[in-house]
């Protein structure tokens, strides 16, 4: 469902990933390891298309595409509600009643986005995804601030909500998720210190 | 699109200032004037039209930097562009809300303060529509502004220098029309220019600005 | 060999570096030759007396003001569709210049507007309309030094450079309506009929062929400049990574 092919992709001008290539099946999802600064975040937004990538090829089902870094896109002047009614609206879904009780929100509902704790605006955020129905997620570290029995929550929405119903997820993690899911290090990929492509490239 | 429209305009209402803001900044600038020019009626009502027009152009730069900073901020602003909506009509939706938090409500207060000014009775009705037909063009003109602005940390100054010559030639005609028909001259041929700039700026800035807000969201 | 070739960075440093001594060379002979030709040895005219010689200098920089934003245009629409780093560069090097002949320009015609008007300044649509233009070099400039990742700078800055052009034509005709001015028509025209006398005409001549010299020489300075730049740029970036 998701196939990437020589990937180069580059942060600030400079190359940091190389020849990425891997492929995803539906229902499957990958796990992106590596140390800080590696490239995660910058192959997620390329995947994501909210950056072009210099080289290589991304494909995936058009308009199937969603993106999750930490910046939730919460509004703190808006309800829980509203927040993900939004979300649906510009989606043009439906905001199920089982998506709040499924990430643990359904006491929340009412309060604004402005009084939640980091934690329950991580839910709020993973929440929006259950929302929008889009089959291929790129998530950059989607359990920052949750605690273990959130990360459980959220692995069991993964594994039996979304991926069962043959989506995919490409997931940057540091922490084991407990899900049944093969690991991709992206270290062999980290571009050599004179590789071609950045935007300087013309001027060397 | 609508959903987007809402939530801007809730967003506004909710956050306090949306509405209250601008009108209360053109209100000072219009009491301010006659403390700084005196208080000759003549004077300040041949004043009066290029004063309200300054005024509300200056009121409407106030609150331009929020239009996309705080969903920039956030994240809405990357969620927005994978998501299916397209940025363009994003753009115009995010100037549509501006004008109805900003421009709307300062076309309804002008003639009070007109009242202030002592513009002179006949040019109401032509203050009042060369404002409606102007401000959105000043909303849409400032969105493209503010969406080249987005990511700078200071870009609230840089944003005025930028948007403040493009709101030159909405700001002759809007304040020529409001002149001419305070004269009792045929203030028509300015609403006509005026409307042609509004009309062109949203058919053309959208693209402008969702162009600029996908190079700043790289 | 495709002409963009010459647009290569280092193509383009090779290339200009035995040009622009020629350049610049030329472009002082035409100006010394221009000015001293307008000033010492053409006639005063029969209205305007001996003031009507600071065309030499007004005609010339309000030309090259308008030349460099449509220059800067150029080379914005070939950065958006090509993108050739040169090109960017060029653009940017091109503002200030521009800036200074349009200020050149306005206090050149406030010297001239002094005894033939009697003030400095007037709001005279085409002295307006200059205001204006320096109001839109002023605002691209800012935006160049705002932005810190070059590619960025460039593509907003050309965006801008755009829908600038187009707004800077509204304002020209917005202007017009707003107010019919004491300018005189334009001093140059294909039309033979309006021209200024020849006697004044062949020293102008060679005025803004040395202006617009200047102006080729100064920006391909200031792109070499430029270019450099970038290139310490990217080999600090290198450097850091090695």
């Amino acid at each position: 469902m998701l196939t990437v092919e020589n990937l180069t992709c580059a942060r600030g001008g400079v190359p940091v990933l190389t020849e990425v290539s891997f492929a995803v099946e539906a229902g499957r999802a990958l796990i992106l390891r590596g140390p800080n600064g590696i490239g995660k975040t910058t192959l997620l937004r390329t995947l994501a298309g909210l950056q072009p990538a210099t080289d290589g090829t991304v494909r995936f089902p058009e308009d199937e595409g969603a993106y999750a870094s930490h910046a939730d896109g919460i509004k703190t002047a808006l309800t829980v509600t509203e927040n993900l009614k939004f979300w649906a609206d510009v989606h043009a879904a439906d905001l199920p009643d089982e998506i709040l009780k499924t990430f643990d929100l359904a006491d929340l509902r009412d309060r604004l986005g402005g009084t939640l704790s980091a934690g329950q605006k991580r839910r709020l955020g993973l929440a929006r995804l259950g929302v929008i129905g889009r089959k291929v997620l790129f998530l950059d570290e989607p359990t920052v601030s949750l605690d273990a029995f959130s990360v459980r929550m959220f692995a069991d929405w993964l594994q039996n909500t979304h991926l069962a119903a043959g989506g995919v997820a490409v997931i940057a993690t540091h922490i084991d998720m407990g899900l049944d899911a093969p690991e991709l290090d992206l270290t062999p990929f980290k571009a050599a210190d004179d590789a071609g492509g950045g935007s300087d490239e013309a001027f060397l | 699109m609508i959903a987007l429209l809402l939530r801007d305009l809730r967003l506004a209402i909710r956050a306090g200032g949306g509405f209250g803001l601008g009108l209360a900044f053109f209100l000072i600038v219009v009491v301010l004037v006659p403390f700084g020019v005196g208080p000759e009626t003549e004077l300040l009502s041949r004043i009066a039209p290029g004063i309200l027009w300054v005024a509300s152009l200056l009121a409407a730069l106030l609150s331009l930097d929020r239009i996309f900073a705080l969903d920039y901020e956030d994240g809405s602003l990357a969620l927005l562009a994978t998501s299916p909506l397209p940025m363009e009509g994003a753009a115009m939706i995010k100037a549509l809300a501006h004008w109805i938090t900003t421009g709307l409500p300062l076309t309804l207060a002008a003639p009070a303060l007109g009242f202030l000014l002592s513009l002179a009775p006949e040019a109401y009705v032509y203050l009042l529509i060369s404002l409606l037909v102007g401000t959105p063009a000043l909303s849409m003109i400032g969105t493209f502004g503010a969406a080249l602005t987005v990511g700078l940390r200071r870009g609230g100054l840089l944003l005025s220098l930028l948007v403040l010559p493009l709101y030159v030639p909405t700001l002759i005609f809007g304040a020529e029309a409001v002149r001419r028909g305070a004269e009792g001259l045929d203030p028509t041929g300015a609403l006509m220019l005026m409307g042609g700039i509004t009309a062109g700026s949203f058919a053309l800035l959208p693209f402008a600005t969702a162009a600029v807000l996908r190079i700043n969201l790289r | 060999m495709s002409m963009w070739e010459y647009a290569n960075p280092k193509r383009f440093m090779g290339w200009t570096r035995p040009v622009l001594p020629w350049t610049f060379g030329l472009a002082g002979v035409c100006l010394l030759v221009g000015l001293i030709w307008g000033f010492f040895f053409t006639p005063d005219d029969f209205r305007q007396g001996s003031t009507v010689k600071i065309i030499y200098l007004h005609v010339p920089s309000a030309l090259m003001a308008i030349n460099a934003w449509i220059m800067m245009l150029v080379a914005s629409l070939i950065w958006v569709v090509r993108r050739h780093h040169v090109s960017a560069l060029a653009a940017r090097a091109a503002a200030p210049v521009g800036v200074v002949f349009t200020l050149i320009a306005l206090f050149t015609g406030g010297i001239w507007g002094q005894p033939m008007w009697g003030t400095y300044w007037a709001w005279d649509p085409r002295l307006t309309s200059f205001l204006i233009l320096f109001l839109f070099y002023l605002g691209y400039i800012a935006l160049w030094e705002a932005i810190e990742d070059p590619d960025t700078a460039a593509d907003l800055t050309s965006v801008l450079c755009m829908v600038g052009s187009v707004f800077a034509i509204l304002s020209r005709y917005a202007v017009l309506f707003w107010n019919q001015g004491l300018h005189q028509g334009a001093s140059l025209s294909l039309d033979k009929e309006e021209n200024v006398a020849d006697v004044f005409w062949f020293p102008l001549l060679v005025c803004i062929a040395g202006f617009v010299l200047l102006f080729i020489a100064l920006v391909l300075m200031r792109t070499r400049t430029e270019i450099r730049a970038r290139r310490i740029r990217a080999l600090e970036a290198r450097a850091r990574r090695a």
